[in-house]
């Protein structure tokens, strides 16, 4: 095989470093190296977004994105939203609007919610719409999943005035 | 139905979702992330071809990749008998091809390497030689005398696969022939893709030591799979395991055998080590089992008072390259027959002819009964290409000719006994939360202005939950389901049953049903489905099947165990069972409310302080017969308006009045009929699995393939009543599919409607703002 390299890659706030074939995809680092299977694989062509992960806060496709492109930076996937054993506000707000059926794209659908709320903390619905439109639900049909991201929108809003 | 508390939470509560918890958390476990020591991987080879005699295949330079394992192909098969497989539907098909392809994408050959990317370079560099043919992708022309004949391994040398008739020819022709009004249309239901989010895929792990085969299957229909696996493979079948993990969407794709898992089988079964199969979207798309493709012509006869008198229905089935329906065996057209719909048809005559084309095999259940969607499209539009002939309202032509409450049980004109409905209140409450009549004065002020709104309405009528086993079985095995139930001596369960949920919240449904009938907390029963090794036998999910079926089985599981909790309670307060009454949770004596023992106490006693000659244990299986079919329906009523420019057209409203009977949880059921409608609004507008004429598929990634997004999705408005089943053993029905079923109607009936002053009587799916803009600059509008 050709030459590897050697990448560090922050992980959900662990440093991962492996040698990897130039062409590794950044989602076959994160399931396949780093064993963290939370992150899924839809359509390999970057439009559904089941794949999503954060990349120095920023969501990003990682079936189409090179492990090598994320040396030295910063990845965040479903793995690293709850802290000390507590949900994160839009885990929450998945479970208690009934935001998931099979739970496929939901991973990468609360990247992309945690990255419009972080940018955006009061967001219209419209706007919520809009910032999830890179990440298909099958399942779903969206509408509790816009309440998912509202309630967490709420709950974190409440989380700063506290 | 009597309603638990909600520290039981039976029926009728909005319990959330158990699973949820491993799905918000990246802690699911779908078939890709199961990993094995030594495990390998492996690749397709497919025919870029739609047609094509197969020459050579030269295997050298793939088997010079680093970590390359072997390369199998259809001559290999061959040599173990296993080049074909039988399909679900009186067919057989290639798992790898022999002699030729007939359809693009096609399985050729597998490739197996010690890494994923290996594996794929090696399929890269399988060197096949073809040689093209003429390639067939009309089905009207299927049946040409100078088409070419595709299926070279049958007798009959014809592209023809069947022809199926129900109803009464003769009269039906009759009645249309006589009028005195008729209205008729031909409607193409196209070729679409189920397209769960996560693909299908496999991991065959043969242990060559214990000779045991597990199968990590995401499959739809785990039990079914595992006799198949053993029928065909000729492995005994408790050697076989089969275990559906989590499932990322199925909606009947995920129900069929694929090549892929026959050939990961065949790979792990040489190689000895377990083989990693999982296909790309494009594969799902162009190989899996695709669904509908119907060629519909509907006509109907009524009287000039709107009355209908008979319907007739001929339709082309386009199967692609092998039949692969997955259908009850008796019924090549599946439920198609339940084209009468709503209505009180005195006569009809359905007919359908199956052809064979160069295209993927499949006509799956699409989040549908076999056919029902295709069925309920073609009623729901010919009702309103009536109207337009009668110069009638169309929610008045439907009221008019809706089956009345009073006639249920409902004989249909092509067999099917309906089991119960109420056709006029779903509907009536349908125009009331669209606030119909304001509707249609603002509709005609709109017109005056040259402005473009339309209002469609679907009144279906769905037909779910096979089924009875005098009538239903899938190659053979019966359609009935299971469940199991142990009640544990602390009064804590664990249910099991034959079914396997993808998403739809079996974990948290189905203990309800137990917490109704037993009295136990929900929370405190644990549901496992998908593992066969541990699992009653049972056919599956999909068609709407699981709360009819096994719903049935789970309350009947519970009900034994109630009978034989009766008899310890009687037992443990010195009384006889006659003088006992049940409440959910515990028995207590007539007429003394304060003696009573809790179904935990009775639970511990199973253990601890039997009647002299009882087994220990408190456990019961029941496998369900259910007697009939049941009948879920609905009125959809939608609302677009057109931008005259463009052609776009935007779904303003939607109002889903859905009656699938008593529900067992609220939260789920209106989760359900979200995503459905969705999937019907992509129907309707975005997808079509298209070829062009020389066999290439056109709608083979998400970006040809569309999906909606949040965007284009509207806020779904839904409504219910309730008419439960008299026969179901909870008055359930079923309510997966409705949605799906029912909306694509509605959304082509607003679209027609806004157009219906041009003339516009029909419109094919997709309706896509091109074919709109089309329409428009037509009339000079655009």
């Amino acid at each position: 095989m050709a030459k590897t390299h050697h990448i560090h890659i922050r992980l959900n706030g662990v440093e991962k470093e492996a040698d990897v074939a130039p062409r590794l995809l950044l989602i076959h680092f994160i399931r396949d190296v780093a064993g963290q299977t939370g992150t899924h694989l839809g359509c390999d062509t970057t439009s559904c977004g089941a794949c999503t992960v954060l990349l120095d806060g920023r969501p990003i496709k990682s079936c189409t994105f090179f492990a090598v492109q994320a040396d030295g930076r910063e990845i965040r996937t479903v793995e690293g939203l709850a802290s000390d054993g507590k949900l994160h506000p839009i885990q929450e707000g998945f479970h208690q609007e009934h935001g998931l059926q099979c739970g496929f794209c939901t991973p990468g659908m609360m990247l992309s919610a945690v990255a419009l709320l972080e940018k955006n903390p009061n967001p219209t619905e419209a706007e919520i719409r809009w910032g999830i439109s890179g990440n298909l639900c099958r399942c779903t049909g969206y509408q509790n999943i816009v309440k998912a991201v509202q309630h967490a929108a709420a709950k974190m809003q409440k989380g700063v005035s506290a | 139905m009597m309603q638990t508390s909600p520290e039981i939470g039976g029926m009728g509560h909005s319990v959330k979702r158990k699973e949820d918890a491993r799905f918000i958390q990246g802690k699911g476990t779908y078939v890709d992330d199961v990993h094995l020591p030594g495990m390998v991987y492996g690749h397709v080879v497919r025919s870029p071809y739609g047609h094509a005699r197969l020459k050579s295949i030269n295997i050298e330079a793939a088997m010079k990749v680093p970590g390359a394992l072997a390369v199998i192909t259809g001559a290999d098969l061959a040599a173990a008998n296993l080049a074909w497989m039988p399909t679900l539907f009186h067919d057989k098909q290639m798992v790898l091809a022999t002699g030729k392809v007939l359809f693009q994408a096609q399985e050729v050959a597998f490739a197996v390497a010690t890494e994923q990317y290996a594996a794929a370079d090696m399929a890269e560099l399988v060197e096949v030689e073809y040689e093209e043919l003429p390639v067939l992708v009309d089905p009207h022309k299927a049946l040409d005398a100078d088409a070419p004949i595709l299926r070279e391994d049958r007798e009959e040398k014809s592209n023809h696969i069947f022809h199926w008739e129900v109803g009464d020819r003769h009269e039906t022709q009759k009645a249309i022939q006589g009028g005195p009004v008729t209205a008729k249309v031909d409607a193409v239901f196209q070729r679409c893709h189920p397209a769960p989010l996560e693909t299908c895929g496999c991991v065959a792990d043969f242990n060559k030591v214990t000779g045991k085969l597990t199968i990590w299957l995401t499959s739809q229909a785990p039990h079914a799979h595992r006799t198949l696996f053993a029928l065909v493979g000729g492995i005994p079948e408790q050697n076989i395991r089969v275990i559906s993990p989590d499932i990322g969407g199925g909606f009947g794709n995920k129900v069929p055998i694929y090549p892929g898992y026959v050939c990961a089988v065949v790979a792990s079964l040489t190689l000895g080590r377990p083989v990693k199969w999982i296909e790309s979207r494009s594969e799902n798309l162009q190989s899996t089992g695709f669904a509908r493709d119907y060629h519909m012509t509907a006509e109907i006869a009524a009287e000039r008072d709107g009355t209908v008198k008979a319907l007739r229905v001929k339709t082309l089935a386009d199967h692609g390259a092998f039949n692969a329906a997955a259908q009850p065996s008796k019924f090549p057209a599946g439920l198609f027959s339940i084209c009468t719909g709503s209505y009180d048809f005195p006569k009809a005559f359905c007919e359908v002819d199956g052809v064979y084309t160069n295209k993927a095999p499949g006509g799956i259940a699409y989040r549908c009964s076999f056919r029902v969607t295709e069925a309920a499209y073609l009623i729901e539009r010919a009702m309103d290409v009536l109207a337009y002939e009668l110069k009638m309202d169309p929610a008045a032509l439907r009221l008019k000719n809706f089956i009345p409450p009073d006639k249920f049980p409902y004989q249909c004109p092509l067999g099917w006994t309906y089991d119960s409905g109420n056709y006029p209140a779903a509907m009536n409450l349908a125009l009331k939360m669209a606030g119909y009549d304001e509707l249609r004065k603002e509709q005609a002020e709109k017109r005056k202005k040259g402005e473009l709104m339309g209002i469609g309405i679907s009144s279906f009528t769905e037909i779910v939950g096979a089924g009875p086993a005098h009538t239903f079985d899938i190659v053979g095995i019966k359609m009935f389901d299971s469940c199991e139930i142990r009640i544990h001596p602390t009064g804590k369960a664990i249910a099991r049953l034959g079914t396997k949920s993808q998403g739809q919240g079996h974990e948290t449904t189905f203990p309800q049903i137990i917490a109704q009938e037993l009295g136990i907390p929900q929370q405190d029963i644990v549901l496992e489905e998908g593992d066969t090794d541990t699992a009653p036998y049972g056919l599956g999910t999909y068609a709407s099947r699981s709360t009819p079926v096994a719903g049935g089985a789970t309350a009947m599981a519970s009900r034994k165990i109630r009978d034989k909790a009766r008899k310890i309670a009687a037992h443990l307060l010195e009384v006889s069972e006659e003088d006992l009454e049940w409440e959910p949770g515990k028995f207590f004596v007539k007429g003394a409310p304060s003696k009573a023992k809790t179904i935990q106490e009775i639970a511990f006693a199973a253990y601890t302080n039997l009647p002299a000659g009882m087994e220990a244990g408190l456990e019961a299986v029941h496998y369900y017969d259910p007697p009939n079919l049941t009948f879920p329906f609905g009125t959809y009523i939608c609302v677009v308006d057109i931008d005259k420019g463009t052609g776009e057209v935007k779904v303003r409203r939607f109002i889903a009045v859905d009656d699938c009977g008593n529900i067992i949880n609220p939260m789920i059921v209106e989760g359900q009929i979200h995503g459905g409608l969705t999937e019907g609004l992509a129907i309707a507008f975005m997808q079509l699995i298209g070829y062009d004429e020389s066999g290439n598929v056109q709608g083979g990634n998400f970006m040809d393939y569309l999906l909606p997004t949040a965007v284009e999705t509207p806020n779904w408005e839904t409504g219910k009543t309730c008419t439960p089943s008299p026969h179901h053993p909870i008055g359930a029905k079923g309510v997966g599919e409705s949605p799906n079923v029912g909306s694509p109607a509605a959304f082509v009936n607003a679209v027609v409607d806004a157009l219906s002053h041009l003339g516009v009587r029909h419109i094919d799916m997709p309706v896509t703002s091109w074919k709109v803009w089309q329409i428009l600059q037509q009339h000079g509008i655009a």
